[in-house]
């Protein structure tokens, strides 16, 4: 009841008013489709009429676009619009899924050390300390020391960037756990999972999802860097680093072999952050109206 | 500050020594046999007998328990002798030493680059709110978020050195050669340095101190570049220090992309040739150099706002 009474007191804005606010909101809309756009096409590419993207045409190399290649064919006779998008499907999901395993991560250690706090929140401390540098050197170590693999790109990622996101997490339980609301529903007798599922979760989902949508650029951008350096996907895998690491002796003949993965990346990581950008206004009362 | 400074230089061992534990424990995981991989390329890649691989395994020390091997590699590494490369048979520590001086070269020119355009860019911004500078300028910080040094730099070659021939797309020396992977490699800070320095710089224009400068008669330009800007850069400076890391990790791809001779290309082929001593080596010299730029980082800090009380600084 005290609950219900404290929320009603915060008066949160109905989902039919945010929803009309996001959509008040271009740059996020724009960001929202592009994002919605790359996870359909990760997700549902085997359904179209495409190419094999890994099938050798040698006859067919570095063709311009034409009826048969839209995008033209890459130093290997392959189709580079096939390879594009199934390029999507590795890199986003390469970066998906390394997404999951940081968040999960970090959820745990991040919650429990924020809630309980005691050795594990020094632990903690002296881990972030420790992955304070750079994280592209550090992936590129971790990654280059276990070999090149999509696994080890995935594992690279992860161990690198858990940590901060154990400290946000940290922080964002920290400064949950001394509300008003915590306290009284303790009050009433609460037990811990209670609180921490029911009370403190509910309330720091929202900026969590903001962080992480944000965070998928950086993701991006990681992962297709280490791609590129030959540290994850190895031929003929289509990816969106590798084939820009592809395109680099082709800068004179054919520099559309540049342009479209890097093109993909940057619209991607673009999506990502104008999305987070307007979640972060729409779930922060305090930057709205601007 | 002095009882800070001390506190900060010893902890930097203890973080140091936990660098090399992590990387050393990773090398241990990593598949591959030195003595394997040593012989093979003494022999111009053909594998060795397996006598003389166990040989040379005990030779190098290899079969010691792991506490005893990183020991040695630790103290090994306090001497300068960080070992030699798989591939080259060369010492690590000099080949380091040799390219260091290029990467920091390229890291300090670009963000140099990096701080002299954004921050100026971010207090016009601030100052001209809403113009169409302003409105130029978040353009800027979004592409700057999302375009990666790696794709930006593969296509400063392409319209620079390819299409145009104005500068060269590979080599080291002239000033000539440093233009392009610096561009590069500074566009992202400089559009986060901007981005930043307009919000803090706003943020600067509505304190009170502004009202009271302004009542004291300070003339506009006072105002702005003396009071505002230097309260709004503490923040920027904080940043900076994460710029300069980040200027270091970049560049191992942009060294790579360029031709570049500095410590990021020697471990992108030390990797690709699972040369682990050299990556190891790397790790550990670029931790040093990241964790020295960070206390310098915090010196300047110090110097831009005196009330600072070090060591109680919020979370």
């Amino acid at each position: 009841m005290i609950e219900s009474s404290l929320q009603r007191l915060r008066a949160r804005p109905s989902i039919p008013r945010r929803l009309r606010r996001f959509l008040g909101d271009p740059p996020a809309v724009l960001g929202f489709a592009i994002v919605a756009a790359a996870v359909l096409v990760a997700a549902l590419v085997h359904l179209l009429p495409l190419p094999d993207p890994t099938e050798l045409n040698l006859q067919d190399r570095l063709l311009p676009p034409s009826w048969q290649f839209p995008l033209g064919a890459d130093h290997l006779g392959r189709d580079e619009l096939s390879r594009l998008l199934y390029g999507t499907r590795t890199t986003l999901g390469l970066a998906g899924i390394s997404l999951t395993i940081i968040m999960g991560i970090a959820l745990v250690v991040g919650g429990v050390s924020g809630y309980y706090g005691g050795w594990l929140d020094t632990g903690l401390m002296v881990v972030d300390l420790l992955l304070a540098f750079p994280s592209l050197i550090l992936g590129i170590a971790v990654a280059g020391i276990l070999g090149p693999s999509l696994m080890n790109v995935m594992i690279a990622v992860s161990v690198v960037w858990w940590a901060g996101y154990a400290r946000v997490i940290r922080g964002m339980v920290l400064s949950a756990r001394q509300r008003g609301y915590v306290e009284a529903a303790r009050a009433i007798g609460a037990s811990d999972h209670r609180i921490v599922v029911y009370h403190i979760a509910r309330n720091i989902l929202g900026p969590f999802v903001v962080l992480a949508t944000l965070d998928m650029g950086w993701i991006i951008l990681g992962i297709a860097g280490l791609n590129f350096l030959g540290l994850g996907a190895q031929p003929p895998t289509p990816e969106w680093g590798a084939m820009l690491n592809d395109s680099r002796s082709y800068l004179q003949t054919a520099p559309r072999l540049l342009f479209f993965p890097g093109a993909a990346i940057c619209l991607l990581v673009l999506g990502f952050n104008l999305l987070g950008d307007g979640l972060r206004d729409l779930l922060d009362p305090t930057t709205y109206p601007r | 500050m002095n009882g800070y400074l001390i506190r900060r230089l010893l902890t930097l061992p203890a973080l140091i020594l936990g660098i090399t534990l992590i990387s050393f424990l990773l090398l241990n995981f990593a598949p591959g046999d030195a003595a394997e991989i040593t012989l093979r390329r003494q022999n111009g890649g053909i594998a060795a007998p397996q006598e003389a691989i166990l040989a040379l395994r005990r030779e190098l020390g290899l079969d010691d328990p792991l506490p005893v091997r990183y020991v040695r590699w630790v103290s090994g590494a306090l001497r300068g002798d960080l070992g030699d490369s798989y591939r080259t048979g060369n010492s690590i520590s000099a080949e380091l030493a040799r390219r260091l001086p290029s990467t920091l070269l390229l890291a300090s020119v670009s963000l140099a680059l990096a701080v002299a355009v954004g921050i100026p860019l971010g207090v016009l911004a601030a100052l001209k709110r809403g113009s169409s500078l302003d409105v130029a300028s978040r353009l800027l910080a979004l592409l700057g978020a999302a375009v990666p040094s790696y794709v930006l730099a593969l296509l400063l070659m392409l319209f620079f050195a390819v299409k145009l021939d104005w500068l060269p797309a590979l080599g080291y020396g002239s000033p000539k050669n440093l233009a392009l992977p610096a561009l590069a490699l500074s566009f992202g800070v400089m559009a986060q340095l901007m981005r930043l320095t307009r919000a803090t710089m706003l943020d600067a224009l509505g304190q009170d101190y502004m009202r009271t400068a302004r009542a004291k008669g300070l003339s506009e330009a006072a105002l702005v570049w003396g009071h505002a800007l230097k309260n709004a850069l503490i923040p920027v400076v904080t940043v900076m220090g994460t710029s300069a890391g980040q200027m270091l990790g970049g560049a191992v791809i942009i060294e790579t992309i360029f031709g570049w001779p500095g410590v990021g290309q020697f471990v992108v082929v030390g990797i690709s040739q699972r040369d682990y001593p050299v990556v190891q080596g790397f790790v550990l010299y670029l931790a040093v150099v990241f964790l020295i730029v960070n206390l310098a980082v915090d010196s300047i800090y110090r110097w831009l706002d005196p009330s600072l009380h070090f060591g109680r600084q919020p979370a």
